[in-house]
């Protein structure tokens, strides 16, 4: 695209005034760092000048929006059209408590819902398991039953609004009551939308809320790409996510390459159950981290959207062009907030959505600076959710698409976030696919190696954490911070105690040996059978021990 | 802090008969162990012998491990708000065992005013987020000791 006699001049004059100019610059006022580089410790130059891009093609490389390879974003409009969906992810509490909460960020200007589940039922447990003692309520919104979902979204019409929901190990069963309720309310499933997260492959990497082995988990998997296909075909089947890769302490550029590793073999387990890729693939979707390091996470979200696309057609020949874009979601780090000087976690946020937002995100969820210490109040949360709309309305930069774009810093670290990405999946693919390096510890190991590496940086004092170690102040700044009440616990064992009493004993246990038989019966897909047993108010934990007994189930391989 | 450090190493000059040895324990459902295997690369690099118990461990398994190891301290990490049933429960079961004299410590998204509450219960200390590796290595030097 460059004149290449010019680029080979600019690489001379480069070369001059390095040596001679900043030679003698430097001589005077010498670097502040002996190294630098990103959050993931990957070294930056001085300057980026183009000529190393004498290979880049403007139209090879980036395309126009909505257009192959969709580099600088999957829609023709971006933001100009619409701007992206403001998703917090909420739940604490009682399925009461988090309604309310629901409504009131709907009427603060949210435009999608997006469900935070607590511990136990992110691991497939009733809030009466022994397991759940303690953290009922704690980490997310208490869901046993249909009854919990009906309270849940009691009045929120959901052929209108799109739910996004955090659930792996559990989530065909979660989704079941889901689309139980959406029933309930007189909506077909054609016209349900929203997303569940069901990645269970980054669960063995990072996320853990896990409760069968791979296998069957993937098998889970497909019935529900297959089901979903068929019945609900607005459904984001699977949001797979680099998030909580990174959160465990990943780099973006493992963040990047696991993340679309793990897309792959979902790709693949579908290809090989039979369903044609251009029927599940278009539902596919991503979901991302926006950490500390800003030009670093652009370059990461525009190399995903340009890797994706020439993985759906060259290696997996989709024929549609919606199984070629990557559409993702975005939410900042919340390992990047620090418990110390709380107030200054807005700026963090602020600065990291604006990355996911230059990065061309579909949908956006901004932290609460206290969510190093609790969940978030409703007053934190409102600034977080300010932080989008102060973005998308006052900043200007929702007006023109992939403003960075041409950007020779960016280019250069997208090429290179691509190209560093593709050497980890060649080698994935090497170890015969993510779920085979996943069972040599390959991923859990390089994530933890760079966690480690990172702690030293910052305790070594080579990475700056304003407020941790560098800026301390004595005094702390108090925050108020939420508190989940005792008796959530109480009242949630009772209600589903209550549940299994007034239900139809006889259908439940109809549909939960139907369930098992079809658990041991190949080519038998569990979805209808889930939804079956959700409508007749049959627990999470009783569809997930059922499960447990012909799938088994994953524990820990503790390495450290 | 060097003269600490200094004073710590003049107080215990001869060898300690065995290494200390840390159960690292990761009670409850949350899945969030980027911080307990921080801390265990980082005390078993101080040369502790570090016993690591995996994710999703019930009080019961985690002192059972701890007896079985035969630990001189048990360090708890948890981030899912379960941390006021957890601790408790874990030292009520240390005792019942007659190993009461485990140094229990832990850290994690733990609010500051439950910290007192947890520390008056029997918790020795705990650290919060932030805290760096090496003063969590240090307290271990200094404070734990092997029980036999």
């Amino acid at each position: 695209m460059y004149d290449r006699k010019k680029l080979a001049g600019i690489a001379t004059r480069r070369k001059k005034w390095q040596d001679e100019e900043l030679a003698t610059s430097l001589r005077k006022s010498p670097p502040r760092l002996e190294r630098f580089s990103t959050v993931s410790d990957e070294e930056i130059d001085l300057l980026y000048t183009p000529d190393p891009l004498s290979n880049f093609d403007c139209e090879e490389d980036l395309g126009f929006p909505g257009q192959y390879p969709y580099t600088r974003g999957v829609q023709p409009t971006m933001y100009r059209g619409r701007l992206w969906t403001m998703r917090q992810f909420a739940g604490f509490g009682s399925a009461e408590d988090t309604n309310a909460r629901f409504k009131f960020l709907l009427s603060q200007g949210q435009t999608g819902l997006s469900t935070a589940f607590h511990f136990p039922t992110l691991m497939g447990y009733d809030s009466d398991s022994p397991r759940a003692r303690g953290e009922v309520g704690m980490c997310g919104v208490a869901v046993d039953s249909l009854k919990d979902m009906e309270i849940l979204f009691d009045g929120i019409p959901l052929d209108k609004v799109t739910t996004s929901m955090t659930i792996n190990g559990p989530a065909a069963m979660v989704f079941a009551m889901y689309l139980a309720v959406a029933e309930k309310q007189g909506v077909p499933f054609r016209k349900v939308g929203g997303t569940i997260q069901n990645d269970i492959l980054k669960e063995y990497i990072a996320q853990h809320s896990w409760i069968f082995p791979p296998e069957p988990s993937m098998r889970i998997i497909t019935d529900i790409l297959a089901y979903c296909a068929d019945n609900v075909p607005r459904w984001n089947t699977i949001s797979i996510s680099g998030y909580h890769i990174r959160e465990a302490g990943s780099t973006a550029v493992q963040e990047l390459a696991f993340t679309i590793a793990d897309g792959i073999a979902y790709v693949q387990a579908g290809i090989d159950a039979g369903i044609p890729v251009d029927k599940f693939a278009p539902r596919l979707s991503y979901f991302f981290n926006a950490h500390m390091d800003f030009f670093e996470e652009i370059a990461k979200y525009r190399a995903a959207r340009r890797m994706w696309a020439r993985i759906m057609r060259e290696r997996f020949h989709a024929k549609d062009e919606n199984s070629w874009k990557l559409r993702f979601h975005t939410q900042t780090a919340g390992c990047t907030l620090t418990a110390q000087q709380p107030m200054n976690n807005v700026v963090r946020v602020a600065l990291q959505a604006l990355s996911g937002v230059l990065g061309g995100t579909q949908s956006l969820h901004t932290n609460s600076m206290d969510e190093s210490l609790a969940l978030p109040t409703e007053q934190a949360v409102t600034v977080a959710l300010r932080t989008q709309q102060i973005i998308a309305e006052e900043s200007g930069v929702a007006n023109t698409i992939d403003p960075l774009g041409g950007s020779f810093f960016v280019e250069q670290l997208t090429n290179g976030m691509e190209e560093k990405a593709m050497e980890y999946i060649r080698k994935i693919d090497e170890m015969g696919g993510m779920v085979a390096a996943i069972k040599q510890g390959y991923p859990q190991r390089e994530v933890a190696d760079a966690a480690f590496h990172f702690q030293r940086l910052v305790d070594a004092g080579k990475k700056r954490i304003v407020g941790l170690n560098a800026y301390q102040s004595e005094e702390g700044t108090p925050i108020p911070l939420l508190k989940i009440d005792d008796r959530v616990e109480k009242q949630q064992v009772a209600r589903t105690k209550e549940v299994r009493r007034k239900r139809d004993a006889k259908k439940a246990r109809a549909c939960l040996s139907a369930l098992k038989e079809g658990s041991l019966t190949p080519n038998v897909n569990l979805m209808p059978l889930l939804v079956d047993a959700a409508r007749e108010y049959v627990t999470l934990g009783e569809m997930c021990d059922t499960l447990r007994e012909t799938m088994g189930v994953y524990t820990d391989p503790a390495m450290f | 802090m060097a003269t600490a450090k200094g004073k710590s190493v003049a107080a215990t000059p001869k060898k300690a008969a065995r290494k200390v040895r840390i159960l690292v324990g990761k009670p409850g459902l949350d899945g969030h162990d980027r911080g307990a295997k921080i801390i265990a690369r980082a005390l078993r690099d101080a040369g502790v012998e570090v016993i690591y118990t995996g994710l999703h461990q019930t009080p019961e398994m985690i002192v059972s491990a701890a007896a079985q190891e035969d630990v001189d301290g048990i360090g708890l990490s948890i981030l899912s708000g379960a941390h006021n049933y957890l601790f408790p429960r874990i030292l009520q079961l240390l005792r019942e065992k007659k190993m009461g004299d485990v140094v229990l410590f832990g850290g994690g998204i733990i609010p500051d005013d439950d910290i007192p509450k947890l520390v008056k219960k029997g918790v020795d200390r705990v650290f919060t987020p932030g805290t760096p590796i090496q003063e969590i290595v240090d307290y271990v030097n200094e404070r734990i000791r092997p029980r036999k």
